[in-house]
């Protein structure tokens, strides 16, 4: 029993950055836009995270709230910068989305690290944010909540992020099937010649879906470097996870609340060699289990294909009005 | 069309007639766009030449700025980075070793490009051909250093591009038989690849007796076997790659096969229509796509690195796809091209100890510069037109039908 609560407490928080990347990645694609570039807009949201952070400590001379809203407004805004960029390079000039997409991957990546170095640098040789700052991240008690038993433990113990993370998820659920403006954005990725035809602005919907998503799978990096990381530069800190979010996207079948659970259930898979070891598997073996479980998905996915459930007519497409 | 039907079209559903009863002239403002987006006609070599070489400037420039950011100076940096790849015969030799890898990757990334398979585990395709080979290495060791010089390179070589192509082809194989993603199948084999080295490098009898570390013990220590020959002071790699890009380019350009990829590239159903296989094609290709990066994966241990770890591809299959975009999938191109990305990772080593510039500087750049030739496509095929003053209307309606 307790094995079980502790690998769901651990699920939770893996898959908490994997369930913030999937929703920006959501709303990406729903716009029409395939950005394959999450994990490298991650890495420059953990490190413009952890700057932020560090630079609030510098500059304020103490840690806490503050250090977080700093690390939330710099990884928010660096990460839908790398958006900003995909949405330049895609809907203004056109360019290939799934060359722009991995170009911004390797671009990212070798920004979180070059910075990340950087940082480390001028820190003196190693960045680390201090305990206050450490604390505003950690788990947070809700009194008498907590202490409930089992139920306290698995719902009401975890850093502010988690539960972001889900608010996250219910307004993007909400924001894509019940509003006017979401009905417009998924309009734009279905078929956008006829998003235009009807006077919505293809251009401007596209460009504000890819930095908003931009700036989710930032704040996801954020969580790596902040919460995983524990507020140090960990040069590989995003490991892969941003490309698990792209499968994520699919295995949730585009909505934001079954992304809820799948992410759920991929971070119990990227754990769960440490919670529940298998007699004689090694360990190196174990840890491809989120991999072989995403092509698994991929698979199953691709055979049950079924149109309600499908991406988005219009993702990977770009869209030329002169030219349709 | 007879009158009632041409009346029915200007009435609303009620009859009544929407259309004003008189004609006034219709008055309105015209506004022109502050730009507008016209496709040349004509696409100069001369013009597409200047937009690439103006572009990879802007790519430098936007680059400097970043390395002023960080309160360095741009154009010592570019210096230190050019003498760090080419200033001496050793450091020149490493760049071509860095070379290697990535046009012969490159090379393989173009081959599934081409046919609009975003082929992205090349890192996993070079993985599978390094263990593929190690496998052989192993079993040669063990089982005494029996096997002559000659037939051991073979069996390597021949079991790095079959384990490249096993994993080019599973992709390949879900992709036409039910549509399955292959960008996200090809990057978790990836993973997967990378697992299985570390699990080698965990297991007891691959590991060097000496080493605390778990680490896969040195080839080149352990058999004479196994180190290629160097010409030029570079591995004979170089040969081969310079020979694949050769005949990479004949086999796109002049033969059936090529021409099969490209037409599928450029529409599946056009090839389905043309009675294509197109479901053999794809897999065949891909199984050529995957063995190339399996060659990489056998000369990186045979010829660079003598031992096989997870960071043996570090990489390469990643900025291959920067070769092989950048090169507009042309293997000759590739070859300046695979070059000048070995200079800025080798160059950025060298900056790292002597200016204290990370090393992730060449990933940065490599990104940047990407970038910019993307976004230069646009220049290319695309005029930006500018709204005139009132008085030169004219002018401006000549040159459009220019």
């Amino acid at each position: 029993m307790n094995t079980a609560i502790n690998l769901m407490n651990a699920a939770i928080l893996a898959g908490t950055p994997l369930l913030l990347a999937t929703c920006g990645e959501i709303l990406t694609e729903k716009s029409g836009s395939l950005n394959l570039g999450v994990e490298g807009m991650m890495y420059m949201g953990a490190v413009a995270g952890l700057a932020g952070a560090w630079y609030a400590e510098q500059w304020f001379r103490q840690g806490g709230i503050l250090a977080v809203l700093f690390a939330v407004l710099f990884a928010f805004v660096v990460g839908a910068l790398g958006g900003l960029i995909y949405a330049v390079l895609t809907v203004s000039l056109r360019a290939n989305q799934n060359v722009t997409g991995l170009t911004l991957a390797i671009f990212g990546t070798g920004f979180g690290k070059f910075f990340g170095e950087i940082l480390g640098l001028k820190a003196g040789g190693f960045v680390s944010v201090n305990a206050a700052t450490k604390g505003a991240f950690g788990n947070i008690k809700m009194g008498a909540l907590s202490d409930i038993p089992i139920l306290g433990t698995i719902l009401f113990k975890y850093n502010w992020m988690v539960y972001f993370a889900l608010l996250v998820a219910f307004v993007m659920g909400w924001f894509l099937n019940k509003t006017r403006k979401g009905l417009s954005l998924r309009a734009v990725g279905e078929s956008p010649g006829t998003a235009d035809s009807a006077g919505i602005n293809v251009t401007r919907y596209r460009y504000v879906a890819a930095l908003t998503g931009g700036g989710l799978c930032g704040l996801a990096g954020m969580y790596m470097s902040m919460v995983s990381q524990k507020g140090i530069w960990v040069h590989d800190c995003v490991s892969g996870y941003g490309w698990l979010a792209i499968a994520l996207v699919i295995f949730s079948t585009w909505s934001p609340m079954r992304a809820i659970y799948s992410s759920i259930i991929f971070g119990g898979l990227t754990v769960m060699y440490m919670y529940v070891p298998i007699p004689g598997l090694p360990a190196a073996i174990y840890m491809m289990f989120p991999y072989i479980a995403t092509i698994v998905v991929l698979i199953i996915t691709s055979i049950w294909q079924s149109k309600e459930h499908a991406q988005p007519a219009g993702t990977g497409l770009n869209y030329f009005r002169e030219e349709r | 069309m007879t009158d009632p039907e041409l009346k029915k079209e200007h009435t609303t559903d009620n009859g009544n007639d929407i259309c004003p009863p008189a004609f006034e002239p219709l008055v309105c403002e015209i506004r022109e766009p502050l730009v507008r987006i016209a496709k040349r006609g004509v696409i100069t070599t001369r013009h597409r030449i200047i937009v690439y070489i103006v572009s990879f400037f802007l790519a430098l420039v936007v680059s400097g700025l970043l390395l002023l950011f960080i309160g360095k100076n741009p154009i010592s940096v570019y210096s230190n980075m050019a003498t760090g790849a080419f200033g001496t015969r050793t450091s020149a030799a490493e760049t071509f070793r860095f070379a290697i890898p990535l046009l012969i990757s490159g090379i393989a990334i173009a081959f599934a490009f081409k046919m609009k398979f975003w082929n992205i585990g090349g890192e996993g395709q070079i993985l599978a051909g390094a263990i593929f080979t190690s496998y052989v290495i192993m079993s040669s060791i063990q089982g005494g250093n029996r096997i002559p010089y000659i037939p051991l390179q073979i069996m390597m070589l021949l079991m790095a591009l079959a384990g490249g192509a096993l994993f080019g082809f599973i992709p390949s194989f879900f992709k036409t038989k039910w549509g399955t993603n292959e960008t996200l199948f090809t990057l978790m084999l990836n993973y997967i690849a990378i697992q299985f080295v570390k699990f080698l490098q965990q297991t007891k009898s691959w590991q060097s007796p000496r080493s605390s570390y778990p680490k896969i013990i040195n080839f080149k220590e352990a058999s004479s076997k196994v180190p290629l020959p160097k010409v030029f002071g570079v591995h004979i790699g170089w040969i081969f790659a310079l020979v694949i890009a050769v005949l990479a380019y004949f086999y796109l350009k002049k033969t059936k096969h090529g021409y099969e990829i490209s037409v599928i590239g450029d529409s599946l159903n056009t090839a389905r229509y043309a009675g294509m296989n197109t479901r053999w094609i794809q897999i065949r290709t891909m199984i050529i796509s995957g063995a190339l990066c399996g060659l990489a994966g056998y000369l990186q241990v045979a010829g660079a690195d003598y031992t096989l770890t997870d960071t043996t591809a570090g990489g390469i299959g990643f900025t291959a796809i920067t070769v092989a975009w950048l090169a507009k999938l042309n293997p000759f191109v590739m070859i300046p091209v695979s070059i000048f990305i070995a200079m800025l990772k080798k160059g950025s080593l060298a900056i790292q100890s002597t200016m204290k510039v990370p090393a992730s500087a060449a990933e940065l750049l490599t990104g940047i510069i990407l970038f910019f030739m993307l976004g230069s496509e646009f220049f290319i095929e695309y005029r930006l037109i500018f709204r005139r003053r009132a008085g030169k209307a004219d002018a401006s309606l000549e040159e459009v039908s220019v």
